[in-house]
């Protein structure tokens, strides 16, 4: 490109590249001072004198976190345990619920059957419930069922709302009818259409959902919090906070930040190199 | 509307749509039955008899002056929460779609944010606001603006809403510029060819044509601040200082695992499931009826 043009296009678009850039650091800068504590002792932090570059300490910091999980004033287990009950949890419920909404609304979209309408209006209003809303009996629930402190409690309860099938509903609608018939006329039954022909049709909506719920599942915060009594189990985005504890105890910032920083690489980098799976799984599910 | 199914088997797809439909019941109707039964019922402190009180629980919990004022929170929150990250996304959106360089790297540095957890994002800030370490809080004690959201009430809410903006930008970024980038370049040029400038092709057509996509974000972020930021208020504030931050959401944890009132929370609950149906309804009433207009 030409200088002359350079100019011009800095001339025209100079709000754009602004504001952009504007909002990008705004955006990526919490997570840089975090970073920055996570490379600095303790008492640094406490005394309210970080600096805006990074200290000596990033090694020792993260092996405390990841290997230890104990500060002077912190106990917690180690971060590494936390990062795998988290990958469990969240791997537990992307594939889940892939798995359920997937078979539920292939019956649904593809079969006539007794009671169908309402077993598709039942499933349809868990999308009216969050969570939160029905919290306490939910637990009362997985107590009673003695599922506290199992990858069972935890993951099943979050697989139960129906975006998943409303999702593939559109899917298999869009799959056009002559396909399936000529499969049926080929002799394939629903099973083997279902896995030769519908699931490898499905592939990039079934990818974008594992992506959306890897990371819906990773994030949960409440659940976790009621559901873990054993230390143990901990998953790391509701250990973290747990290690914070109250508003007036004194806490070890740099490993609180360094735990911090390991817990968000995992569904940071997934969504930075999965964009655009992402992106269409989400813009997907609008309609 | 098909006339006949695809397969004709009647007794398959009950059992495919079994396992979902287990759960949904065992985790999802169950529990909200139970709420539902709890919000009319009184037990009394010894758990020996259950009285049907109608709507005795629902005249209480709204006389209760607290649950009022976590109305008027929740409420001031998520619409402030709403009407300032739309716009800023929005902006960034078009922004972003301009003929520009970058526009890959642009994009990847605004939606990796979608990543962090509501709790995370939360003790991501608390360096940045704490007040004793908070890097922040050092520059507006020097402005001489006390800082100390622990005892501050209405500095608690200004903390909470920020972090919970903050968090939601890269989410509707993401849907804008899908909108942006589903719109034919043919109108836009037609448009320009017409004579418009770039302010009349933006409000008299862009605009409009985003919508749908306006309007599906302005409830899925009212669904947002009301249920997803219960990580950043448990991680800051944990309702307080003084109930100052207790959303309807956070209000129903509390009074229901920290204090033991069942039958308030379960009230809660059911206050909160209308609320939800109502938000819910209502995307899809006017998401169902755009796409019939647009074919």
């Amino acid at each position: 490109m030409k200088k002359k043009s350079y100019l011009n296009h800095i001339k025209s678009y100079w709000f754009a590249y602004f504001i952009i850039i504007l909002s990008i650091v705004l955006l990526a800068f919490p997570v840089y001072v975090a970073f920055i504590a996570s490379t600095h002792d303790a008492s640094t932090i406490s005394r309210g004198q970080l600096p805006l570059t990074p200290g000596k300490y990033l090694l020792e910091n993260y092996n405390t976190a990841w290997n230890i999980g104990k500060g002077e004033r912190i106990i917690s287990i180690p971060v590494r345990k936390m990062l795998i009950n988290s990958l469990i949890m969240a791997s537990i419920i992307a594939i889940g619920k892939i798995a359920l909404s997937l078979l539920s609304a292939y019956a649904i979209e593809y079969f006539y059957f007794p009671f169908r309408s309402f077993i598709f209006w039942l499933i349809f209003i868990t999308l009216m419930l969050p969570l939160e809303v029905r919290i306490i009996p939910t637990y009362k629930v997985v107590s009673d069922l003695k599922l506290i402190n199992t990858f069972t409690g935890l993951t099943v309860p979050l697989m139960v709302s129906a975006t998943g099938t409303l999702l593939f509903r559109q899917g298999l609608r869009n799959i056009p009818k002559e396909l399936l018939e000529a499969a049926k006329i080929d002799g394939a039954g629903p099973l083997t259409c279902l896995v030769f022909l519908v699931i490898p049709l499905m592939l990039p909506t079934i990818f974008s959902l594992f992506v959306i719920l890897f990371i819906y599942g990773w994030n949960q915060y409440l659940w976790p919090l009621l559901i873990t009594t054993d230390i143990n189990f901990q998953t790391i985005v509701m250990g973290i906070v747990k290690m914070i504890g109250g508003a007036d105890t004194s806490v070890d910032w740099n490993i609180v930040m360094a735990s911090t920083m390991i817990s968000l690489l995992i569904p940071a980098l997934i969504v930075i190199f999965m964009q655009k799976l992402l992106i269409r799984g989400l813009t997907e599910t609008e309609k | 509307m098909k006339s006949h199914p695809v397969f004709r088997n009647k007794i398959l797809p009950l059992i495919l749509i079994t396992p979902q439909l287990l759960i949904t019941i065992i985790f999802f109707i169950w529990p909200s039955l139970q709420a539902l039964y709890l919000a009319f019922v009184r037990t009394d402190p010894f758990g020996l008899s259950i009285k049907f009180v109608g709507l005795a629980n629902f005249v209480n919990l709204f006389s209760d002056k607290y649950y009022i004022q976590s109305i008027t929170t929740t409420i001031l929150f998520s619409l402030i929460v709403t009407l300032i990250s739309i716009p800023i996304s929005l902006l960034l959106a078009v922004m972003v779609e301009k003929p520009i360089y970058f526009k890959k790297i642009f994009r990847t540095l605004l939606i990796w944010p979608y990543s962090l957890a509501s709790s995370v994002a939360a003790v991501l800030w608390i360096l940045l606001f704490q007040p004793s370490i908070g890097l922040i809080t050092k520059i507006l004690i020097y402005f001489g603006i006390q800082w100390n959201y622990i005892l501050n009430g209405t500095q608690a809410i200004i903390l909470i809403t920020l972090v919970a903006t903050w968090k939601q930008i890269s989410y509707n970024f993401i849907f804008f510029l899908s909108g942006l980038q589903s719109i034919p370049k043919s109108m836009i040029e037609a448009a320009e060819i017409d004579g418009a400038n770039s302010k009349q092709i933006f409000w008299k057509l862009i605009f409009p044509l985003l919508s749908p996509t306006t309007f599906f974000l302005l409830i899925m972020n009212l669904t947002y601040a009301f249920f997803d930021t219960f990580g950043i208020i448990d991680a800051l504030t944990k309702g307080g200082p003084g109930k100052a931050t207790e959303t309807l959401t956070y209000k129903v944890y509390v009074d229901g695992i920290v204090n033991f009132n069942l039958s308030s929370s379960a009230t809660q609950s059911v206050v909160l499931l209308i609320l939800v149906s109502i938000l819910t309804a209502l995307q899809f009433r006017y998401l169902d009826k755009r796409v019939i207009y647009q074919g």
